[in-house]
Parts: structure tokens; C-alpha cells; sequence
């Protein structure tokens, strides 16, 4: 158990690694460096100055360790665009994205699973194939189309709700949190509902089939042969054995929910992170485009990390397993 | 008075509606079981056994459905029960044990939980009787330390142990009525033995019935007192499980049982009924039996025969019925003349005396180690499988070597090195007389590598789905280059399938459309094309029926007598190799425990090994022979036991067989591995 | 089965496929008929756009200021030549969606059969040959699949563009294009085609063909390679459908195909801008027919994976 933690977290630094060496070779060579560190103006006299006083003639994997150094403490550089620093930028920032992900996906688990259940259990009723059929939809259609169909029914036909931004937002010391007001709550509805919508459908076609599979298996058949309950074999049984490979998959698929909140901002003007990365692909704006890069990898690491151990923690076979084949082999 | 059966199934009719038409799996098939007895239901696959099995608990899938027929259980109509009621009969009144224990558990909850959570569903105790009464369970299928088992979890327990947590589920509710699917197919021999034991002592202590439903015999033999056999979803006969065996009435019967191999007897060809039990879209009019049968007349193919009295069995024969009777005796006396193996004249002498084969100090070991990280936080050793472990033997040319051996003890291993497909750790393998024990080696010496062949065990998985037979046969022909132009392989190819059997024109269809019989064929014509003088045969009839297996048993002596061919078989089935080979190698974790002609190993087996496989033989002949009880697990070879590698399981052990590795020594022409022999400790031993 | 006939040739083969199980699930299932001949409709409209569309949207001579916002034919102020409307430079919209739809579904194909062949190629060494090759292309795959597709798309992208430097327009771009998606696809054909290969591999006629002595290759094109492409099919079609909304979604937020040779998914962004004022129909309508498109190929998937699916037969 404990090589395998080992195991896993080396591998996280590694992958890490490996980001920041992408990451590293967009700040080095493709900008100016110079220009990534002190921004656009400054005289050419400075530029020198900096270049040695900066080790940007010393070999590149020293200036690789000092850029990882760099970014453990933070200092991503300045924006070209905005001529700020870009920690600054990614602190405003990164509530507004963390808001909308987390409600996101607690809307995709709490709707999703169910009715995954549901149409799993009762697979001929009407409502099952309603809910397959507007699952296929929600697969099927690019989560930027379902925004803009969303805005054209209820913010310009109707008039319901806001079609951009975060409304009013309160701030509570470096958060700022939009849930606290009525325009910002409104503001909220359409975005979370279109970043939902796809992993919820994705959710539930995946849940339904894990379902399907293990209603199959000859120890569900076994368990209906012993005149188990059918309460107990759905819900004791079946249940169990579907979210054991569901939860980890589930952990990553929510974790995507950051990705994709990229297409969600920019349909909605969410002033999330999203927005500023694809602003900052469009104007080539490096320093922020390399930050959002090691951000977004670490995150991803940590979800990864923390869904192979919850595999480990819930699975037996994997738990008890390793003690048993340690010692003697089973009799 | 006579009670009132247990289970009554009158005229049940099993039908599958598919796009094709409906499909019928089992046709008004009735039947009795009384109180404390097992009725074995016997057939070959296809045959609607386990069908029959599934409909009287009420587990038939859609769109499988009983259309017509009744099951009564001790008087009470139960197949048109709503589904909450026959829920609290399943369990409580009839249990049901299936065919894998690797599958029927699941693997998320520990055993005893499974265990409390069925007794809590039927019987009214408290969870801490329960858990009681579950522990006690454990114990009494056998499993020792009960109450620390308790909480393990099922990939925590040997094959074995988890079939007897399996018979512990279904006898928990203390049902009436067990219905028993193939529960020792796919256990070693040993442990079958001992599952059987096991399952009849407990029933006849609980007083439960039993439907075993198998296609051996001679676990029948063993273990039913009357027998039902099956043939394209009808009975054809029923009686007392002697009765039946030894004076067999249905045609089928007689040949079924022809068929079968036994050690008892030595046969030269077994006897053979030809063509396979038809697929259920195919079902012959009239007597299912009849295309197939050497005494049919008009009426068989007409109508559909009834069960009648013939003796003290009941049959469903036209032989039996009225104005036929007459025919009876003296026909079905021919028809078991005819039918029966042919017996040996003289077996043989083991082909020439030159051998074509030698392996020595033949090992392959193979490194099965966690990594090194885990090694090293969770302090475990290297774990090697041994999986041969020293192995010398060889096979003369022309001569049937036979090797035989439980799950793990590395006979298919050594087949594969011998034929090349896995390399050496240590030893060599000589061809006549050239060494070809390693790649380079072999790919030196083409002409002598080409010369071995293999067949297979599966006949599924030995034939690549998407190739046409023809291709398939004629592959070996093209990469030696024995036929080159298109006339040339198509006239080989056309000669080698009429060979085995088959007609020429099966080239051009896809393996799917034969059945597991025919592919065997197929798989035979395949290495035949290579011209080869020695063929391996890697388990080539496990996976068939009994009057299949025959078939092919015959054809491979015939094409041995024919072809001048040597072969190596392996098996874990004694009785086949018994009747096919002429000298036979046991092996046990890796090791050669014992070498002998054929008859003096089975008349006097020397090694206390091979003494426990025989005993866990099921008797067919009904002998009631004494036996001397199996003992353990079949172990892992992974990091096997110090010494002697069967010391933990043998009767005889000593602290010399805990520390020593026996070398093996020559006694009265058997080679065999073991201290104890070499000291002369062990006692005589019985046939029969 | 009794039904199949055996006879030679073509016409027994188009029997035997008709009859086959896979077209009898096709014929039954309406709504799969439907996706089938609707999928095949957009395909054909692509391959002969220049001869299907009334106009021709990006040929300057015949486009005019004048023919600008014109609405839908039906509706008050539309005109008959331009069925679903013009957009903000005249282009009439109808033209403009199947030129469209053909950048699409190219830019989808041409991604789908790269990552196919770069992902089973790597899938079936990786399968076969397993050990130390095995380990390394897995360990990429795996490091690859713990991020987003879309994530890794835009990333590649942003990339690429930053090496060759800010205003990638032209035909480079849909190099661009077609190499992110590619690359952020390909795992999941290696990882089927692999798992499969494993399968396979120790499958007896696999065996049986090293025993008769064939070489890696021959095994891995002639014996393995058949036998695993039934579900490179089904995640094909998927991955197709997901290939046209990946392509989509890049070009809506800018960083996809070049302006000057719009897809549906940048018609459907420069249309955003005029939803506001009233002209609805510049991002609806393209915006319906990508959702049409991804919906038939997704049906098809969906059918094609449970026809395939051994178990549920």
C-alpha cells in the first residue's frame, strides 16, 4: 500500500516535471524572456543589464531549475496584454472558475448518478427512453451550442436572465463569491447548467452501463438464486460493485469540468480563468499562457492522485490482496 | 402409502423465441425427485440439462420462457408464481449451485457477510445467531479456521475452498431441494473428489435432494441414485443409476457409454457415435436420436416416443413400445456388440525403441515479482513460478507419451517449450538427438523444427474466426513451402480434410459454422499439412463431449497407425490417457513424479501422488472401491515447498522428504521420484 | 444458421450481409435508419458541395453588401434565392452551412484516420510485443488521459501557434487543426487496440501460427489485425463525432480553422455576435446543423457498439 502511494506521487512529480518543461521552453524561447519577466518598455540598456544579471546566458538546465523555483514561489512573470503581474491576474481570477466548477459538478453527481440508476433498473419505461434519448442530445452537442441556445431562449427572447458576466459579486477577503446576490445568482444559472449538462449525461450513460454489465454477472444470478431481496441485490449488491470503477472514473471526468469551463466562460463572458486563457492564446500572450499551462497540470495531478487512492481505499481485492500474496498463498 | 414426490415436473416445454423462429430447449421433459434423493440429470451440451435446471428455480432470462408443462413442489404449483413468492422459495425451498466459483461470489463483500446476509433473508434469527450459525457453516463444509475466514474476503480462497463457500450459501436457508449445475467442472480432480464427498454427506445429513446436473459419468456413478439422460431436450431414459451404466437400454445410452474411457478396461478404439447432438434450430422429427442411431426404422423418424418401462428403467424408444418389443433384445444385443469398444488384442509394444524426443533437466522459471519499491517497503521476497522444475523424460518415435497432471503442475508449459513457443531456463531438448533448446538453435536446424506440430485445447480459440478453413489448413503447407501453386494446395488441402473427416468443400466455410468436434478436425488437418513426425497435443479433448472426444480419440490413433506418428498428450483426464497412451509421465508442481508403461503405472502406481489421483478418480464401474482420503489444495508454484514438493500433502512424509529433493530411481521398470519408495515404506496398493 | 445461403460471389456476399445480424439490427431500429441516411445525406452534400449549394458564398464576384441581413425565405423580408437567410457580407446562409459542413466533416475525417492509424499501429506493438515498448507507450498514454481531450487540443494548438507565431491563418492552420485533435485522440485507439491485441495474443491460433513459424509482422497484419477492428469501428464513429464538435468548439473560440474558410463552428461564432440584434438566423441555423451532424454520427455509434457487443446478443 505504502509503494504504491510512493509510487504514485513520484509519478506525479514526474508528470509535473515534464509540464514545466513545456511550460519552461514557451517562456524561454518562444517569447522574450526579458520581455516575460519586466514587460514591453524598457530601454534596451536594461534589457543587457537584465540578461546577465538574470543567468539568461547560463545553461538551460540551470534556468530550468531557477524557472521551477520561480513557479513554486509563484512568480509566473508579467502579461504582455496587461502589463501586470501574472499571479495578480490568476488570484482575481481563479474564484470566479473554482465557483462555477463546483457547483457544475455537484449538479452533474446529484442528477447524474440517479437517474444513471434509474434507467438502469428500469430499462422499458418511458421515461428511461426519455432520458437516454435527451442524453444522447446532451453527448452529442457541443457544450458551446447548448450555451448559446440557452442565452438565445432565456436572456434574448425571454428576458430572463443575464447573458453575460458574474453580476454583482461579494468579496470575502480573497474570494469573491457570486452566490450571495440576486443578479449574481442568476448570473450563475445558465453557465453552471451548460457546464453540467455534459458530464451529467456523461455520467449517467456511464453509471447505466456499469449497471447493466454487473446485473449480468453470475454472482448477481448466484444472489437471486439465494432469494435475496431484489432491494438487496440492486442496491446492496449491484450497487456497490457499479461506483466502485464508476468513482474513479467519475473523479476524472469532474475534473475535466475545469477544462471545459474554458468553452463555457467564453460563451458566457465569465471572467474566470478560462477567458484569460483563450484571451491569451489569441493576443500570444506567453507569460500567462505558460502559467495557466503548470496551473491547470498541477490540478489535474492532484485529482488523479486522489482517485487512484480512493481505488485502493475501496476496492478489496487491491487492499487485502497485496497482505495476503505477501505472506502465504491462499488456502 | 407412497409420499408424495418432492419435485414434480410434468410435460415442461422451454421455448425461445428468436428472429429466426422459435427455438426449443427442453420438450416435455417430466420427471420426479423424491425426498433425500439425487437425481443425476446426464447429457452432453445442447442438451437442455441445465435449461431444465434454470426453469424449475424460475431463473429463466427473457425471452426464454416455460410455454407449457407444470413444476410442482411438494404438491404446490410453483412455476406460475408472482415473482415476490417463488423469491422466498428460491433459497429457502430450492437452492442452486452453479458452475464457476470464481465468479458466483462477490468479490466485494467478505464470505460471512454474503453467508449472514441469506440466512437473515429466510430464517428468523438475530444477526448474532446468524453469524453463528454461519461460522458454523464454514466449518462444516470444510474450511478450516472458520471463525477467522469469516471475515475474508472471496479472492482470498483457493478454487476449492470458494466452491465450498458456494455449497455453504445454498445450504444455509436450508432449503429442500438442491439443483446442482456442473459444481466440480471446473475443479482439478482431486478437489472435485473431494466437493463430491462433500456435497453428499451434507445432503443426506440434511435430508436435501439433489439434481445434479453434469455431463460426467462417473461423478454420477459416484454420487446419484437414479440418473436421468438428456438428448436434444428430452429424457431418454431414466432408472436407478446402476441399472442404467452397467444395462444401458437407450441406443444413445449404450453408445454414451462405450465411449467413455475408463482405466478399468483397455480398449482399442472406443466405441463411436458419429455426427453431434443437433443445434436447436436443426432438431431432427420424431426421435431427436434417430439420424444418429444404428437401429432406426421407419417410425423413429415419425413420432415422437413416449417413456415406457424396458426392465427397471424407463425408456423413450420405439425399440420398447408394443409391437416392437420383439425387436428389443436381440437388436440392442447387436448394437452393444457393435457399439462397444473394440477391446485390445495386445496393446502394441511402445512403438521402436529409438527415441525421437529428449528433454533433461528441463526448467522455466518465471519471475512473477511485485516491483522493486514494493519489495523493498513491504519487505516481500522475489517471487518465482516454477513452473517445470527439472523434468527429464523422453518419447520414442511412434510411441504415445502421455503426460498427466493437475492444474499448475506445468505439463502444458513443458509442451510449449518443446515445441518452441517458450523458451528454457535450464536443461535441453534434443531432437533426434540434435539440441534444440534455444531460438537460435532452432531457427538453425529448420528441417528438424519443422518436423513438430501442435494441436490445442480450444477449439474456438485454435482457429483464427475471420480466416477461411481452407487458408487455415493450408497455412503450415505455405510457410515450409511444401506446395506452391494454388492447384497444388488446393488439392492437398481437399486430400488432408477427407483425411479427418471432413469434405473438401468445407474449405471455402468460416470455423464458426463447424462445431467443437469438426474444428478439432480441422485444427488435426492444420498440422497433418505441415508433414510433420511428432505432434504435441496440448489437451485436444478437454473441451469436447464424451462421444465427440471419442471420435477424435479414434482418428488420431488411426492417423498414428497410418502416418507413423509420435505423440505427446497431454491431459489432466487419466482415463484418457490411459487409453490412448503407451507409456505415461505424472508431473506435480513442475516435477516428474513418476515414468512408466501405461499398464504397470495404473496396475501399480508407485508414487503417493499418483496413488491420490487414481483413488480421486470417479468410479465409474461402481466398483465401491475404498479410498483413501485426498488431502489439501492443489498448491501455487509460486516459491514451491522446500524438499519434496508433495511433502505437505503426502501421508507418508518424513523430515527427509521436508529438506531433501527425491531424485528419481528406477523400480521394476516404473522411473519414479520419491523417498519413501526408495526406502521401501510404502504399503501395496489395490486396483479396484 | 439455416437461413444463411451460401452461395459464391458477390451477390451471395450481399446476401449474407443483409442477412447478416449486424443490417438485421440496422433494419429494425427506425431511428438508427434515420441517423444512417442522414449522416450519409451531410456526406454527400460535402463531397459535391460546389454542385448542391445554390451559391457559391466565397466567390466575391457574386456576393454583395446589398443581399446583407436578408431573413429566412418565410419570413417577412426574405428572398427566395437565399432560403435561410444571408449573413452580415451576403453570403447566403445555406451555402455558407454546406461549404461549411464540408471543412467539418473534412477536417473530422482527416483527424479520425490519422490518430486510427498512428493509434493502432502503436496499440498493436504495444499489445504484441509488450515489455519495455509496451511500458513506454503506455506510460505516455496514461500521463495523456489524466488531462481533458479538449484540454490537450487547445494546448497543442496554442503551441503550435506560438512557434510559428501570432496570425496562423491560411492552410497552415488546418494543419494546426488536424494535428491537435489528432494527437488528443489517438489514445484511446492504442489503449482498445492494445487491450484487444492482449486478448488475442493468447488466443491458440496465435500460437498455432508461431508454432507453423510466421513472423511478428506477418502475425500482427494477417492474423491479429482482423480480429481487432471490430471495436476500432465503434470508437471510429464516436470519435468522429467527437472530432467534428472538437473542430467546432476550436474554431468557435478562435483557435481553430482559418477565417477565410469557415466551418460550421466559425460560422457559428461570427453569427454570436448579431444574435442580440435580431439576425438569429446567421447562428441558428449552423448551428442546427451541427447539432444534426453530431447526433446522426452519434446514433450510429451507439447502435454499432451495442450490435457489436458480443454479450448482448
Amino acid at each position: 500500500m505504502l509503494a504504491f502511494i510512493f509510487r504514485r506521487i513520484l509519478q506525479s512529480i514526474v508528470v509535473m516535471l515534464g509540464v514545466a518543461l513545456v511550460s519552461f521552453s514557451l517562456f524561454t524561447y518562444v517569447g522574450d524572456p526579458i520581455t516575460n519577466l519586466v514587460g514591453i518598455q524598457s530601454s534596451d540598456e536594461q534589457r543587457a543589464q537584465l540578461r546577465e544579471s538574470l543567468g539568461l546566458d547560463d545553461p538551460v538546465l540551470v534556468q530550468f531549475a531557477r524557472f521551477v523555483g520561480r513557479a513554486a514561489r509563484l512568480e509566473f512573470g508579467i502579461s504582455y496584454q496587461q502589463k501586470r503581474k501574472v499571479v495578480d491576474i490568476i488570484a482575481e481570477r481563479l474564484p470566479a472558475t473554482l465557483e462555477l466548477s463546483m457547483l457544475s459538478a455537484l449538479l452533474a453527481l446529484t442528477l447524474g448518478v440517479p437517474m444513471g440508476i434509474y434507467t438502469a433498473l428500469h430499462r422499458d419505461s418511458w421515461f428511461s427512453h426519455l432520458l437516454l434519448s435527451l442524453s444522447l442530445i446532451g453527448v452529442s452537442l457541443p457544450t458551446f451550442l447548448i450555451g448559446i441556445t440557452l442565452i438565445y431562449i432565456f436572456a434574448v427572447q425571454l428576458n430572463m436572465l443575464p447573458s453575460f458576466g458574474r453580476g454583482e459579486v461579494v468579496h470575502l477577503g480573497f474570494w469573491s463569491t457570486g452566490l450571495l446576490t440576486a443578479s449574481g445568482l442568476k448570473a450563475t444559472i445558465m453557465p453552471a447548467i451548460t457546464l453540467a449538462l455534459f458530464q451529467m449525461t456523461l455520467i449517467m450513460r456511464l453509471v447505466r452501463a456499469e449497471m447493466l454489465e454487473v446485473l449480468r454477472t453470475d454472482y448477481i444470478k448466484f444472489a437471486r438464486a439465494r432469494g435475496l431481496t431484489n432491494r438487496s441485490i440492486r442496491f446492496g449488491h449491484a450497487l456497490k460493485n457499479t461506483l466502485v470503477p464508476v468513482i474513479t472514473i467519475t473523479g476524472l471526468q469532474l475534473g475535466s469540468i475545469m477544462a471545459f469551463a474554458i468553452i463555457t466562460e467564453t460563451v458566457f463572458q465569465w471572467p474566470g480563468l478560462g477567458l484569460m486563457f483563450i484571451q491569451a492564446i489569441n493576443e500570444v500572450d506567453i507569460p500567462v499562457m505558460s502559467a495557466y499551462l503548470l496551473l491547470i497540470a498541477c490540478f489535474f495531478v492532484i485529482i488523479n492522485l486522489i482517485v487512484d487512492l480512493l481505488y485502493f481505499a475501496v476496492d478489496p481485492r487491491l487492499r487485502v490482496g497485496r497482505e495476503a500474496a505477501a505472506g502465504r498463498s491462499p488456502t | 402409502m407412497t409420499e408424495r414426490p418432492l419435485l414434480e415436473v410434468r410435460n415442461l416445454r422451454v421455448e425461445f423465441p428468436t428472429r429466426w423462429g422459435t427455438l426449443v430447449a427442453v420438450d416435455d421433459l417430466s420427471l420426479t425427485i423424491e425426498r433425500g434423493e439425487v437425481l443425476g440429470v446426464v447429457g452432453e451440451s445442447g442438451a437442455g440439462k441445465s435449461m431444465t435446471g434454470t426453469a424449475i428455480i424460475g431463473l429463466l432470462e427473457p425471452p426464454g420462457r416455460i410455454a407449457k408443462g407444470e413444476i410442482l413442489l411438494d404438491g404446490r404449483r410453483i412455476d406460475n408464481l408472482p415473482y415476490e413468492d417463488m423469491r422466498k422459495i428460491r433459497g429457502r425451498q430450492i437452492g442452486a449451485i452453479f458452475q464457476d466459483p470464481l465468479t458466483s461470489l462477490n468479490p466485494l463483500y467478505t464470505v460471512g457477510r454474503q453467508l449472514v446476509e441469506t440466512i437473515l433473508t429466510h430464517l428468523p434469527l438475530t444477526p448474532a445467531q446468524a453469524r453463528k450459525r454461519a461460522v458454523e457453516l464454514l466449518g462444516e463444509v470444510g474450511i478450516p479456521n472458520p471463525a477467522e475466514r469469516f471475515d475474508h474476503y472471496p479472492h482470498q480462497f483457493s478454487g476449492g475452498m470458494r466452491q465450498r463457500v458456494v455449497i455453504a450459501l445454498a445450504l444455509c436457508a436450508e432449503p429442500r431441494l438442491i439443483i446442482a449445475d456442473e459444481p466440480t467442472t471446473a475443479l482439478d480432480v482431486s478437489i472435485q473428489a473431494q466437493i463430491i464427498t462433500l456435497l453428499k454427506h451434507l445432503c443426506a445429513d440434511y435430508g436435501t435432494s439433489v439434481m445434479l446436473i453434469t455431463h460426467d459419468m462417473g461423478v454420477i456413478a459416484e454420487t446419484a441414485d437414479r440418473v436421468a439422460v438428456m438428448y436434444a431436450g428430452r429424457i431418454g431414459e431414466i432408472g436407478l443409476v446402476a441399472d442404467v451404466i452397467h444395462r444401458p437400454r437407450f441406443p444413445y445410452t449404450v453408445g454414451l457409454m462405450g465411449s467413455i474411457p475408463t482405466i478399468g478396461e483397455e480398449v482399442e478404439r472406443l466405441a463411436q457415435i458419429d455426427g453431434s447432438m443437433p443445434r436447436l434450430n436443426e432438431i431432427p422429427t420424431g426421435c431427436g436420436y434417430h439420424p444418429r442411431c444404428q437401429l432406426a426404422f421407419d417410425r423413429c423418424a415419425v413420432a415422437r416416443p413416449e417413456l415406457t418401462p424396458a426392465g427397471s428403467s424407463r425408456v423413450a424408444c420405439w425399440l420398447y413400445h408394443g409391437d416392437d418389443h420383439d425387436h428389443s433384445p436381440a437388436a440392442l444385443a447387436s448394437l452393444i456388440h457393435r457399439q462397444s469398444a473394440t477391446p485390445a488384442v495386445a496393446r502394441a509394444e511402445a512403438g521402436t525403441a529409438e527415441p525421437l524426443v529428449e528433454v533433461a533437466g528441463l526448467r522455466r522459471y518465471f519471475d512473477v515479482s511485485p516491483p522493486w519499491l514494493n519489495r523493498v517497503l513491504e519487505r516481500t521476497g522475489r517471487r518465482i513460478v516454477h513452473a517445470v522444475d527439472g523434468v527429464d523424460f523422453s518419447i520414442n518415435r511412434g510411441e504415445t507419451f502421455g503426460l498427466v497432471g493437475e492444474s499448475g503442475c506445468g505439463k502444458s508449459t513443458i509442451a510449449r517449450q518443446i515445441v518452441g513457443l517458450y523458451g528454457l531456463t535450464a536443461g535441453s531438448i534434443t531432437y533426434q538427438g540434435v539440441s534444440l533448446s534455444s531460438r537460435r538453435e532452432r531457427a538453425h536446424d529448420r528441417s528438424r523444427q519443422e518436423k513438430m506440430q501442435m494441436i490445442f485445447q480450444d477449439p474456438h480459440a485454435s482457429l483464427n474466426p475471420r480466416w477461411r478453413v481452407a487458408d487455415i489448413v493450408a497455412e503450415p503447407m505455405l510457410a515450409r513451402g511444401l506446395a506452391t501453386s494454388g492447384d497444388e494446395v488446393r488439392e492437398r488441402v481437399g486430400a488432408l480434410l477427407r483425411q479427418v473427416g471432413l469434405s473438401p468443400a468445407d474449405g471455402r466455410k468460416f470455423p464458426h459454422e463447424f462445431s467443437g468436434g469438426q474444428r478439432q478436425r480441422i485444427s488435426i488437418a492444420r498440422a497433418l499439412g505441415g508433414e510433420p513426425e511428432f505432434l504435441v497435443c496440448d489437451e485436444p479433448t478437454s473441451a469436447l463431449d464424451v462421444s465427440v472426444q471419442a471420435q477424435i480419440l479414434n482418428l488420431m490413433v488411426d492417423l498414428q497407425r497410418r502416418l507413423g506418428l509420435t505423440y505427446l498428450f497431454i491431459s489432466h483426464d487419466l482415463a484418457v490417457v490411459h487409453h490412448i497412451s503407451a507409456t505415461v509421465g505424472v508431473m506435480y508442481l513442475g516435477r516428474l513424479v513418476e515414468w512408466a508403461e501405461t499398464r504397470r503405472l495404473f496396475n501399480r502406481p508407485r508414487h503417493p501422488y499418483t496413488r491420490m489421483l487414481l483413488d480421486a478418480v470417479p468410479d465409474l464401474s461402481m466398483t465401491g472401491k475404498r479410498r483413501t482420503p485426498v488431502a489439501g489444495e492443489v498448491p501455487s508454484p509460486i516459491n514451491p515447498p522446500p524438499g519434496c514438493a508433495f511433502h505437505p500433502r503426502c501421508p507418508f512424509v518424513t523430515e527427509r522428504c521436508r529438506s531433501e529433493i527425491p531424485v528419481a530411481i528406477e523400480i521394476a521398470g516404473s522411473r519414479v521420484a520419491c523417498h519413501a519408495v526408495e526406502e521401501t515404506r510404502l504399503p501395496d496398493w489395490h486396483a479396484a | 444458421m439455416t437461413a444463411v445461403t451460401r452461395e459464391n460471389g458477390v451477390g451471395g456476399a450481399f446476401r449474407r450481409g443483409w442477412d447478416s445480424d449486424l443490417a438485421y439490427s440496422f433494419r429494425r431500429s427506425k431511428v438508427t435508419m434515420l441517423a444512417g441516411a442522414i449522416t450519409f445525406l451531410f456526406i454527400s452534400a460535402a463531397l459535391f458541395a460546389p454542385w448542391v449549394a445554390p451559391h457559391n458564398p466565397y466567390d466575391m464576384a457574386n456576393v454583395s453588401l446589398l443581399d446583407a441581413f436578408t431573413p429566412p425565405a418565410w419570413e417577412d423580408g426574405g428572398d427566395a434565392r437565399f432560403l435561410l437567410g444571408t449573413d452580415d457580407l451576403g453570403r447566403d446562409v445555406l451555402s455558407t452551412i454546406i461549404y461549411g459542413s464540408r471543412i467539418s466533416l473534412g477536417v473530422g475525417f482527416a483527424s479520425v484516420l490519422i490518430a486510427a492509424t498512428l493509434g493502432i499501429s502503436l496499440g498493436l506493438i504495444s499489445g504484441y510485443v509488450g515489455g519495455k515498448t509496451d511500458a513506454i507507450i503506455m506510460r505516455i498514454a496514461e500521463v495523456q488521459l489524466s488531462f481533458p481531450d479538449i484540454l490537450i487540443a487547445l494546448l497543442i494548438d496554442g503551441t503550435l501557434r506560438s512557434f510559428i507565431g501570432p496570425g496562423t491563418h491560411g492552410n497552415i492552420a488546418f494543419v494546426v487543426v488536424i494535428s491537435a485533435i489528432s494527437l488528443a485522440y489517438w489514445v484511446q485507439y492504442a489503449r482498445t487496440v492494445r487491450g484487444a491485441t492482449m486478448v488475442e495474443k493468447n488466443k491458440e491460433y496465435i500460437q498455432a501460427a508461431r508454432v507453423i513459424g510466421r513472423s511478428s509482422i506477418y502475425i500482427m497484419l494477417r492474423h491479429l489485425l482482423p480480429n481487432v477492428m471490430g471495436p476500432v469501428l465503434v470508437i471510429a464513429t464516436i470519435s468522429l463525432a467527437l472530432a467534428i464538435v472538437t473542430e467546432a468548439t476550436l474554431s468557435f473560440l478562435g483557435v481553430g480553422v482559418p477565417p477565410t474558410q469557415p466551418s460550421l463552428g466559425t460560422l457559428i461564432r461570427v453569427g454570436n455576435d448579431f444574435l442580440f440584434s435580431g439576425e438569429w438566423w446567421i447562428t441558428i441555423f449552423p448551428g442546427a446543423a451541427l447539432a444534426i451532424m453530431g447526433l446522426s454520427v452519434n446514433l450510429l455509434g451507439d447502435w454499432l457498439r451495442d450490435a457489436l457487443n458480443p454479450k448482448l446478443r
